[in-house]
């Protein structure tokens, strides 16, 4: 059962981006990304990170996504250049992500084998990882509470300043 | 059971098809997506190692990367804001001061 | 007492140190007292050594004092450490006993020049270079000293440097000895190659030891002469004495008379046992030096600069000095560089006495009837005219008859007459400077300058007279060998150092026939000269306007300037120039500039990149991941 339901989150993700890559209006592709990463949300949990999930669906989809909408909102231009006009450029990215796809690939495939389906560190993963926040990364989280505050901060002054008139 | 070759090769797939949309799209925005899209891409990573190795430091690492790019994004849309208010535009090609 | 010895050149040397350093904040006086009381130590240290050498219990092999060991790379060494025998003794003497002369004689002369403490500490340093020359026990060390005295003879003749005159001068000085020097260092290397070690007595035993291969010796022989040409001024790098004479007369009569133009012939004797033993280099020198005295005798006939005629006097008697190192008789060489020292010195001092009291006027046509004005320079310069040209009881006589003599003995015929018309020629010149500068009437002085006319005081006074008591005495100590055996104390002094060099004097018979002869020459040219220049002073005028073209080529010395000018300076200077434009402009200049203007362009061309653009950017690095994963994955 888990199969099926892998590939159609799998579709919908890949298709999620897909479709923020192919829209003219950005607003459209700001929806087609909250789908995607909803459809990732799904994914996390097929991996036993059901507490990730909830994360993943409550601050990037949630919150991180929301900002982006304000922000297109707030930005107001009409013309709907979206793609890369320059040709040179568009493929010679393209060609580069293949690449870069393959050689990933390429670099994954090693280790495939040996990777097991290990289970989860125990029903209470939320405790689990609870436990590993506060104490082996307790440094790390403190730093990064630092790093909120600071880009905090930094965005409320950043965008407070009146532009020319 | 899923074998965690899908999960790979699904974050990769998303991580090329970041880079890709990184360079297809021309405004400052639609840039930033794609960027954390190759975020979400690398989590994803990370919690398939972090199940194959059956131990929960992965997902800790995850939450702290959503955490810092949730901090990165404000910052980065406030820039963007900064930017438009300048120079009334967002298309990266405008955006030549530095150039020489 | 001979331990003493190794101190010499030190005192002058930290007098020199002291004057560069210090100069310019002692009195005149000071500086002057201080350079001359250093010279006459030196002269001191070298007396007592000398005595130390005379008293009895002294072996015969010369005292070696090492200082310090100073080149030690792989198998070649060469040590600080200098020598003193009866040679070293004599050449000591006459360094710093007329040097010291010419000290006190220049406090007097050069006491209004605007730079005493440079003057001076020159002089001390040129001292110390020449004594180090004097001293050294082995090849190298004298090259030291041979560079350093050319050197300050550099900076002396171009001492008022703002004359281009007197800079041109030294200039060409330093760079006709440096070709002399080039062949003396190839010389060097031979010997070093040859006997693996750069000592005098290393190479003398090698000599006579027969292990020095004979060509070799004459290619090394010649060698070292050609350098001697440069720095003694022989033919054919005589060329810059004449010039060099814009220096001060002091400067003239202690470098370019009496000491550093003097050692190449004691190079020459010090190396006796290699130059006696190569025939062939032998009689290049003594052949060399004839036709030097000749030639240049011939220039100073029709010279007016009164300088200048004792410079090629100087050049001319240096040759006799080579005519007797080339025949064997290298005390008699000695004998005569020891006179020549006394009476040349004296020459020139007393020139300068004339220059000094004419405020500087050097042409012989515009004197006249000095000796009504200078009762005391005119007696010292009439006892060394006499003595130069060989008046019988004044020493040139005797040195000049021993050299002669013994060339005659040697069955050198040649050179034996070139000496003897030399002799003729240069009593004639040395009394035809003397008849025109002091007889006859005073009409041809400007009435400004006879309006200055001064006799000098007398702290030029009495050296030259000093230095004409030496001229007259210095000949006692070396009388001819058939006045009996024991009278020639010069050359029984000097016996040891030229042990290895048999000695053949002539039958006392036909010694008595030369002597005569000698004698003879000198009254002959006298004679002449005085009939050219007070009986009949019409005659020079008008056999000059018979031989025009004669007189015009010995007048222009041979155009032998005009010639080395032609051959040699100016294409080297066009090729100077040449390589200038196409080498050091372009090439040199050109990869200068081009590597600063690549570096430009590269700037430039990069800059390219940075076009500002985040895309860029961002492609830039996705290549750079991508390659770098690539080569990961090898």
């Amino acid at each position: 059962m888990a199969l099926p339901l892998f590939f159609i989150l799998a579709i919908l993700s890949a298709g999620g981006v897909v479709g923020m890559i192919v829209s003219r209006d950005r607003a459209h592709s700001v929806l087609f990304l909250v789908l995607a990463f909803a459809a990732l949300a799904g994914v996390f949990g097929l991996l036993d990170a059901p507490f990730v999930a909830a994360v993943q669906v409550l601050i990037y989809a949630g919150a991180i996504m929301v900002l982006f909408v304000f922000v297109i909102m707030m930005i107001d231009q009409r013309d709907g250049r979206g793609i890369e006009k320059k040709k040179s450029v568009g493929i010679l990215a393209a060609v580069l992500a293949i690449t870069l796809f393959a050689e990933l690939l390429l670099a994954v495939k090693g280790i495939l084998p040996g990777m097991g389906n290990g289970g989860p560190a125990g029903g209470s993963e939320t405790a689990g990882l609870g436990s590993l926040l506060f104490e082996k990364y307790l440094y790390p989280l403190e730093i990064t509470s630092i790093l909120i505050i600071a880009a905090l901060t930094g965005a409320i002054s950043l965008a407070g300043k009146k532009g020319p008139k | 059971m899923i074998p965690a070759a899908f999960f790979l090769v699904l974050s990769i797939v998303l991580f090329a098809l970041g880079v890709a949309a990184f360079f297809i799209k021309r405004d400052l925005i639609t840039m930033f997506m794609a960027v954390e899209i190759m975020l979400n891409a690398a989590n994803l990573a990370f919690l398939t190692f972090a199940k194959s190795t059956a131990s929960l430091d992965g997902q800790v690492i995850v939450l702290f990367v959503i955490t810092v790019a949730a901090a990165e994004s404000a910052v980065g849309l406030a820039i963007i804001l900064v930017v438009f208010k300048r120079k009334k535009s967002i298309q990266c090609d405008d955006l030549d001061v530095m150039k020489g | 007492m001979t331990e003493v010895f190794w101190l010499s050149p030190f005192v002058p040397g930290l007098s020199a140190l002291l004057l560069f350093l210090f100069g310019g904040r002692l009195s005149r006086r000071w500086i002057a007292a201080q350079a001359c009381l250093s010279v006459l130590a030196a002269f001191a240290l070298s007396l007592l050594a000398f005595i130390g050498l005379l008293g009895p219990g002294h072996g015969s092999a010369p005292i070696v004092k090492e200082l310090f060991s100073w080149i030690v790379s792989g198998s070649f060494s060469a040590r600080a450490a200098f020598t003193f025998d009866p040679l070293a003794a004599i050449m000591g003497l006459v360094v710093t006993g007329v040097g010291f002369l010419i000290h006190v004689y220049s406090a007097g002369c050069m006491a209004n020049d605007r730079s005493p403490a440079r003057y001076f500490g020159l002089l001390n340093l040129f001292t110390f270079f020449m004594l180090i020359l004097v001293l050294a026990s082995n090849v190298v060390l004298m090259f030291v000293g041979w560079e350093g005295v050319g050197l300050c003879s550099y900076l002396l003749i171009g001492f008022w440097f703002e004359k281009p005159a007197a800079a041109a001068a030294g200039k060409k000085a330093f760079l006709v000895n440096r070709i002399g020097d080039t062949a003396f260092l190839v010389a060097i290397f031979l010997v070093l190659a040859v006997t693996g070690s750069a000592e005098f007595q290393d190479l003398a035993a090698s000599v006579t030891g027969g292990r020095f291969p004979a060509e070799m010796a004459t290619l090394v022989a010649v060698l070292f002469f050609i350098g001697a040409t440069g720095k003694s001024a022989q033919v054919p790098l005589y060329v810059w004495l004449p010039d060099a004479m814009e220096g001060p007369t002091p400067v003239s009569a202690l470098i370019h008379a009496a000491t550093m133009v003097t050692a190449g012939v004691y190079m020459v004797c010090r190396m006796n046992a290699l130059f006696a033993f190569s025939e062939t280099a032998s009689l290049g020198i003594a052949l060399t030096g004839a036709v030097t005295a000749v030639f240049a005798a011939t220039m100073a006939l029709t010279e007016n600069d009164i300088k200048k005629v004792l410079a090629y006097s100087t050049i001319s008697q240096i040759g006799y000095m080579f005519i007797g190192c080339g025949v064997g008789a290298y005390s008699a060489g000695m004998f005569h560089l020891v006179t020549h020292a006394f009476f040349k010195s004296l020459l020139f001092l007393a020139a300068g006495s004339v220059i000094h009291a004419l405020s500087g006027e050097q042409d012989l046509r515009k004197m006249g009837g000095l000796r009504r004005y200078l009762p005391r320079t005119f007696p010292a310069f009439f006892v060394g005219a006499a003595a130069i040209a060989g008046v019988p009881f004044l020493s040139g006589f005797f040195s000049k008859d021993a050299i002669l003599s013994r060339a005659f003995a040697q069955g050198q015929y040649v050179v034996w007459a070139l000496g003897l018309a030399t002799a003729i020629l240069t009593a004639f010149y040395i009394f035809r400077l003397v008849f025109l500068a002091f007889y006859g009437g005073d009409d041809r002085i400007s009435a400004e300058t006879k309006a200055h006319i001064h006799e000098s005081p007398s702290i030029m006074t009495v050296p030259l007279s000093v230095l004409a008591f030496f001229a007259v005495a210095a000949g006692y100590i070396g009388l001819p060998r058939v006045l009996g055996e024991k009278v020639d104390l010069f050359g029984r002094f000097l016996a040891p150092v030229f042990v290895n060099v048999p000695e053949h004097g002539p039958a006392p018979g036909t010694e008595w026939i030369l002597m005569l002869l000698s004698a003879a020459a000198a009254l002959m040219g006298i004679a002449a000269a005085y009939v050219f220049y007070v009986k009949n002073t019409r005659i020079p005028h008008a056999l000059i306007s018979r031989f025009p073209a004669l007189y015009a080529i010995v007048g222009r010395k041979y155009y032998v300037d005009e010639a080395y000018d032609a051959v040699f300076v100016r294409p080297l200077v066009r090729g100077g120039e040449a390589i200038f434009d196409h080498f050091d402009k372009r090439v040199v200049d050109g990869a200068l500039n081009g590597t600063a203007a690549a570096a430009g362009a590269a700037g430039k061309g990069l800059g390219l990149l940075q076009t500002g653009l985040i895309k860029e950017y961002a492609l830039a690095f996705l290549i750079g991941a991508v390659l770098f994963l690539g080569f990961l994955l090898m």
